[in-house]
């Protein structure tokens, strides 16, 4: 029953987020391109520039209108499912979640109906701001949501009241500069990018395989290409760092992502395998059937030292001492200390035990760092799902450096002018949208599933943050989540095609 | 400049600023109420598509506006984000339901290859305009009225999962309760009559058409009329009937006979707000119907702003419980009980710095794209159009 309620709420929200994340992408990267376009088309006044603007801006209006619609849902779902949550973290969560609102999603909206209907209405310069405003506020809200998933990631800037049982905020730009959000913030805007970069040169080439608008097709792509090889540049960057800091401060979710069981010293990176799917924390089994490993790179990326030793699941679930890592079982016993301080500090507060409150304070304080391990039976129970994180991250990767390449040879055969007799090139560009979209879900599925059980790490598993709601009810909701958008999408796919098909006026 | 505030202080500051996103997001309902009146208002094609257009400029501000509710109210007064939104469930997902068919009606409605036909579109709209108005303003009627939940801190200690939330909602009905409240009932009706009200009074403002202009003149007859009945008689109800009163020294919440009443005499401002406002919805009546004028929109947009924000105020301010438990009186939230910390609430204070530069640009571009009035012409000229 309780399990019932906790899986369907993650699969609630993982419906949600990934409708949400399906749409949000282009919207990042679309908006800068045409952004571009209209500067272009403001600056040598040609008209041509202003119709493939337009053309990308119809294209955008129809993503943009889900994007949204799932959005308001992912926003109120943190506290119709969330709850408990919400109400141990809405001090600090809810902070960027307002600024979000304020700041970035007002911006779009206010511009975007200028952006649309404002042709005729305002002059070239405005019109070209609020274009630019759009995209702006995209981005911002991108910031600010990272920001809070950032936060969940890597708490900091906070401590815990025990008055009210809810953390507050201690130091608001520690939240905001906090390393994990300005890294989930680059990496994801840079694959929104580079999804806004494929979808463009993506259409273009399809026109060029049909041989129509073939102008308009080749200005378009070079635009995204140009876009896309830098942006797919900067991803490979960003991911870098990201798996730097992940290894810093959530190791469990490192060791996931790559099968790492037992812990070595200059551990090699994975580069293609197959797990062994009955590898568990506790029994011996080799953890591949296969791999290919690149040596000393994971230490590297993990460390910035080649040598340097990475922890394993087995590790962190069953102690090293020789590398100082703390078993499970004793966080375990840290955790149920705080809780039970906790109680008893609040009884002796009630009782007006003022001494006996202050020293069971002292010891909730002392053990605060790993009060959520107090609420699990089995150690094993800190260990994510290993498989569909190894998976995802893997493909992530691998798709990662094949589209560099594929913008590289795109631009390359654009300044040979060859590009219209490279079929197979085309072809692979056209399919590349949907794998800019794979790579990117994947991305965030490394990035949520590695973290479970965790809400908030180390200190909230997902159990205990759930409202306090009978499981069927949210299983309904979850069934008219999922119908509802998936019709919607059927619809907008369908309306995209079509406009897709009719082209530039 | 905040830092140095009382907590009470940026707590009643907050209060202030939720009633005011309150008022924003119960006047931009003029776009749901239009969305009701689409059959009656637009007969032939060119018609209604005018009236979607008008309309459709502005769907995100409203849209926008419940967002930041949601969100400012997650983060100055959390608790009531996690008791109301985990709590009130099903209301709330109607709510959310019926704003998602809305966001993307509008866009879809006359594009090629869009499965269900403008008609459906047309449908789902008039679905949001309907469930939105009268759900939100059952929700707000329950912060008057009180709701069924317990909330205890030490179940956060609890290892059990489901035994350790904090707030729990105690009504099986999981929001639909709210409904069975006459006053509730009452306000969600006035919402909904003045949504439409002030929707014919926005396309009399921005459509250049005599017949359009003549039916919705007509519109505002047959919604002003309803919308004063309800309205009076809930504004009977909530003044002679009692409240949810807080002991500023001892913190315990009671039960006070006319507390609503007392709260406007006590805070004049206030109660003035609250009569000035609805005297401009009803001169925005009258000047439309008895002097054709097309601005009556704005006086009835003012009034609304000034009355929901009076109402709001009543709610929270003066040692008043927001949002009372009926289950257990001391489980009601009270500003001073239910807000974020100093600093957070520090910290967000000097972000609602931005608020007036939002509504300086929103009015910027409101004043730039409504310049004219929409026309016939428009819509077949227009390159992106509804
Ligand atoms: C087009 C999409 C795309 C591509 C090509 C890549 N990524 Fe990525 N990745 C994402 C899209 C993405 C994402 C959707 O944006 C994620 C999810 C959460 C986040 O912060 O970014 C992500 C997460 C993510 C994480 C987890 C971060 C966390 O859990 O906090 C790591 C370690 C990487 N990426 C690393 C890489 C590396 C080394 C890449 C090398 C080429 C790479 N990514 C390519
Ligand atoms: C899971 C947490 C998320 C929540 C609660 C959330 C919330 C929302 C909401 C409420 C909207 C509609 C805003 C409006 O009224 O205009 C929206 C749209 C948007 N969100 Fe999210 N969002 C989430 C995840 C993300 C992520 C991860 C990103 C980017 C990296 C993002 C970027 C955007 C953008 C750019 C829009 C504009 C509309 C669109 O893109 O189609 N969101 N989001
Ligand atoms: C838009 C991109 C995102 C995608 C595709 C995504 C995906 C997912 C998935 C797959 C889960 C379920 C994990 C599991 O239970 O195994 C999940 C859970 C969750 N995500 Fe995300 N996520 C996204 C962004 C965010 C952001 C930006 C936030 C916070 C600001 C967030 C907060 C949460 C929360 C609270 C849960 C539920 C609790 C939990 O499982 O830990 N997500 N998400």
């Amino acid at each position: 029953m309780e399990e019932a309620l906790v899986d369907w709420s993650r699969a609630q929200f993982a419906l949600t987020a990934m409708y949400h994340w399906l749409f949000v992408p282009l919207t990042l990267g679309l908006s800068f391109i045409m952004a571009i376009m209209e500067t272009i088309y403001v600056k040598t006044g040609n008209i041509k520039w202003k119709k493939t603007t337009q053309f990308w801006m119809t294209l955008f209006g129809i993503n943009f209108a889900i994007g949204v619609a799932t959005g308001i849902i992912l926003e109120f779902e943190f506290g119709t499912n969330w709850s408990n949550y919400s109400w141990f973290v809405g001090d600090i969560f809810g902070a960027p979640l307002a600024i979000e609102g304020i700041m970035a999603f007002f911006l779009e909206s206010a511009f975007l109906a200028v952006m649309f209907f404002g042709w005729q209405k305002v002059t070239k310069k405005f019109h070209l701001t609020a274009t630019w405003l759009v995209a702006l506020g995209a981005n911002l809200s991108a910031l600010w949501i990272l920001v809070a998933n950032g936060w969940m990631q890597n708490p900091v800037g906070m401590h815990f009241n025990p008055e009210t049982a809810r953390n507050e905020m201690g130091n608001f730009w520690d939240v905001l500069l906090n390393p994990t959000a300005v890294d989930k913030f680059l990496h994801t805007v840079s694959s929104g990018y580079v999804i806004g970069a494929l979808f463009v040169v993506g259409v273009s080439s399809w026109y060029i395989l049909k041989n129509r608008h073939i102008r308009f097709a080749k200005r378009s792509m070079v635009v995204g290409a140009v876009f896309g090889v830098i942006s797919s540049l900067f991803i490979v960057l960003t991911g870098d760092s990201s798996g730097h800091h992940v290894a810093q401060t959530q190791p469990m979710k490192l060791a996931a992502m790559e099968g790492l069981y037992e812990g070595q010293e200059g551990a090699g990176l994975v580069a293609i395998g197959v797990l062994n799917p009955e590898k568990e924390v506790d029994n011996d089994k080799d953890p591949f059937y296969f791999k290919v490993k690149m040596p000393k790179l994971l230490s590297l990326l993990a460390e910035r030292d080649a040598d340097a030793f990475v922890p394993g699941m087995e590790d962190l679930v069953y102690g090293n001492t020789q590398q100082g890592i703390l078993s499970t079982p004793k966080k375990m016993e840290k955790g149920d200390r705080a809780l039970t301080a906790l109680k008893k500090y609040n009884e002796a507060e009630e009782a007006g035990k003022d001494s006996l409150a202050s020293a069971h304070l002292e010891t909730f304080r002392a053990n605060y760092p790993f009060m959520g391990y107090g609420y699990f039976d089995q150690p094993q129970e800190t260990v994510p799902p290993v498989g569909l994180t190894f998976y995802s991250f893997h493909v992530m990767v691998i798709l990662g450096f094949l589209f560099v390449l594929l913008f590289l040879l795109v631009i390359w055969f654009n300044l040979k002018d060859t590009i219209l007799q490279k079929r197979y090139l085309l072809v692979a560009a056209t399919w590349a949208i949907p794998l800019g979209y794979l790579a990117s879900m994947l991305g965030w599925v490394v990035s949520e599933v590695g973290r479970q059980p965790w809400t908030i790490q180390d200190l909230l598993p997902v159990g205990v943050s759930t409202s306090h709601i009978s499981a069927s009810h949210v299983q309904l909701t979850f069934w008219l989540f999922a119908a509802i958008f998936t019709i919607l999408l059927i619809a907008e796919i369908s309306i995209m095609v079509r406009q897709i098909k009719i082209g530039p006026k | 400049m905040f830092e140095t505030l009382s907590h009470l202080a940026l707590q009643q500051y907050w209060w202030v600023i939720i009633s005011l996103v309150g008022a924003f997001l119960v006047f931009l309902m003029f776009i749901q109420g239009g969305q009701t009146l689409l059959g009656q208002l637009g007969k032939s094609t060119v018609e209604r598509d005018m009236v979607i257009n008008t309309l459709g400029r502005k769907w995100e501000l409203g849209f926008t506006t419940l967002v930041v509710f949601g969100g400012a109210m997650f983060a100055s007064f959390p608790p009531f984000y996690a008791t109301s939104f985990g709590g009130a469930y099903w209301i709330w997902m109607i709510i959310l339901f019926s704003y998602i068919i809305q966001a993307i009606s509008y866009e879809f409605r006359k594009k090629p290859g869009n499965i269900m036909g403008r008609k459906t579109y047309e449908t789902f709209l008039f679905i949001n305009g309907l469930i939105s108005t009268i759900l939100i303003g059952a929700v707000v009627g329950s912060f008057f009225t009180g709701s069924e939940f317990s909330i205890d801190n030490l179940r956060m200690t609890a290892t059990s999962t489901s035994a350790s939330s904090i707030t729990r909602w105690e009504a099986s009905t999981r929001g639909f309760e709210i409904l069975a409240n006459l006053q509730n009932i009452l306000l969600g009706l006035s919402v909904f009559f003045l949504a439409r009200l002030q929707g014919a009074l926005y396309v009399i403002n921005t459509v250049n058409d005599q017949t359009v202009f003549n039916r919705s003149r007509k519109q505002v007859i047959y919604n002003a009329v309803p919308f004063l009945l309800f309205f009076i008689v809930f504004v009977i109800m909530l003044l002679s009937g009692e409240g949810y009163a807080v002991d500023p020294q001892t913190r315990e919440i009671y039960t006070e006979a006319n507390k609503y009443l007392h709260n406007f005499l006590e805070m004049p401002l206030v109660g003035i707000l609250f009569l000035i406002g609805v005297l401009g919805v009803i001169t925005g009546i009258l000047r439309t119907l008895l002097q054709n004028s097309t601005k009556g929109f704005w006086f009835v947009a003012a009034g609304t702003v000034l009355t929901v924000f009076s109402l709001f105020s009543v709610a929270g301010l003066n040692h008043t419980a927001y949002y009372p438990s009926t289950f257990d009186l001391q489980s009601s939230l009270t500003i001073r009980n239910s807000s974020s910390s100093h600093y957070t609430l520090t910290v967000m204070s000097y972000v609602s710095l931005l608020v007036p530069v939002v509504i300086g640009y929103i009015w910027y571009v409101w004043r730039s794209m409504n310049k004219k009035q929409i026309s016939s012409d428009e819509m077949e000229s227009e390159e992106h159009a509804y």
